[in-house]
């Protein structure tokens, strides 16, 4: 039960980018296009989970034990980083598919904010491993979502007549609020 | 001289980082309630930036290509940690409203974008002028989204009730703060492009 309150609230109640606002970059940049959406959506998914195994183990094990959580941020980011690297070069040699697939996506999720916001969140709510790996793949997957419904909306906006200075990102962001407008109905479900 | 000029005020609307550049668009949508959020969180940015500029601009000619990137890292997350330790302990309040996006300002892509694109490549004088400039500029953005959001959600600005009674809420929560940030965007096209 517990988890399914994560999943749930995480997805749709408190999405991470309409209403935490956390990869708006990306979901600006890539949702151009629903094929370009689904590809970084599964790296985020994939990239997401093991960074929260990866932080929350190095926040239990190394910084609480040693009192050097004030080092959290440093600590995380280049564990991200360093993480994202080797995804990178593990992917490219075990799976040249999905490298294919995935590949131009991962350097840009570096310096996605989603992914340390949802490692540094995993630490403020206390979650044990498990509840942290659920916590992440949900908020990766509300990512998901909220970019792909953007995407579809976008390839549709892209045959409408916007008044000038509102082309491109303007309109964009007027729609992404209109979204969130309607992801807040979802506010009280759980 | 002029040209030091230039590169300050660049910052604020040729060149204005959310607004032209469409950078940290993370912390802006999301600290920007009130307008002295959104000042908060410009100036804490506008701190790391310069450091991060100047220590950058310092190490330069030190730091191998290869590892140029890792290397900046550190250095902005270094600052972006002294913030969040200088604003726990005298600023307590503002730091429970920003609360995550703090830390997060060492993923913000002006800090490292600034380092990279400008430090890297300029003298020390230059780079931390750019960095004050992008800086403000950016605390110019977030102020007016924050006070723009707040007027219209909450008929006050900086906590002065100018308006009396309740607004349109909207604005205060996540829809609102997208739909002021587009009009903001295109209000500024407009601007850019009449000149």
């Amino acid at each position: 039960m517990e988890y399914i309150i994560i999943i749930i609230s995480a997805i749709f109640v408190n999405n991470i980018v309409l209403a935490q606002f956390l990869g708006i970059c990306p979901f600006v940049g890539v949702s151009n296009k629903l094929s370009t959406a689904i590809g970084m959506g599964g790296a985020v998914v994939f990239v997401m989970t093991l960074a929260t195994i990866v932080t929350w183990l190095i926040q239990t094990y190394v910084l609480t034990p040693l009192s050097i959580q004030f080092l959290q941020t440093i600590a995380f980011i280049l564990v991200i980083a360093s993480l994202v690297q080797m995804v990178e070069i593990i992917l490219k040699k075990v799976s040249p598919a999905l490298y294919g697939a995935l590949g131009v996506f991962l350097p840009l999720i570096t310096t996605n904010c989603a992914v340390l916001g949802v490692a540094i969140l995993t630490i403020q709510k206390d979650f044990n491993l498990m509840q942290g790996v659920v916590f992440a793949i949900s908020n990766a997957l509300g990512f998901t979502l909220a970019l792909v419904i953007f995407a579809g909306i976008r390839e549709h906006l892209d045959l409408m007549e916007v008044p000038s200075g509102m082309r491109g990102v303007p309109i964009a962001l007027v729609t992404a609020g209109i979204l969130a407008l309607a992801f807040m109905g979802f506010t009280g479900i759980v | 001289m002029n040209k030091n000029l230039k590169n300050f005020t660049k910052g604020f609307i040729k060149e204005n980082p959310v607004f032209v550049l469409l950078l940290g668009l993370c912390p802006t949508l999301g600290v920007t309630t009130s307008a002295i959020n959104g000042l908060g969180m410009g100036l804490a940015t506008t701190f790391v930036l310069v450091m991060s500029n100047l220590v950058v601009s310092l190490v330069k000619n030190f730091i191998p290509d290869k590892v140029r990137i890792p290397s900046f890292i550190v250095i902005i997350a270094s600052f972006v940690t002294i913030v969040e330790l200088l604003m726990q302990a005298y600023a307590p309040a503002l730091f429970e409203q920003l609360g995550l996006f703090i830390p997060l300002i060492v993923v913000n892509c002006i800090v490292l974008g600034r380092a990279e694109a400008f430090a890297s490549k300029n003298g020390i004088g230059a780079a931390v002028v750019d960095g004050l400039g992008m800086g403000l500029g950016f605390a110019f953005a977030l102020t007016i989204l924050g006070g723009v959001r707040e007027l219209l959600g909450s008929g006050a600005i900086f906590n002065i009730k100018l308006i009396p009674g309740d607004l349109m809420l909207v604005f205060v929560l996540a829809p609102g703060a997208f739909i002021a940030l587009g009009y903001l965007i295109a209000l500024s096209n407009k601007l850019n492009k009449s000149k």
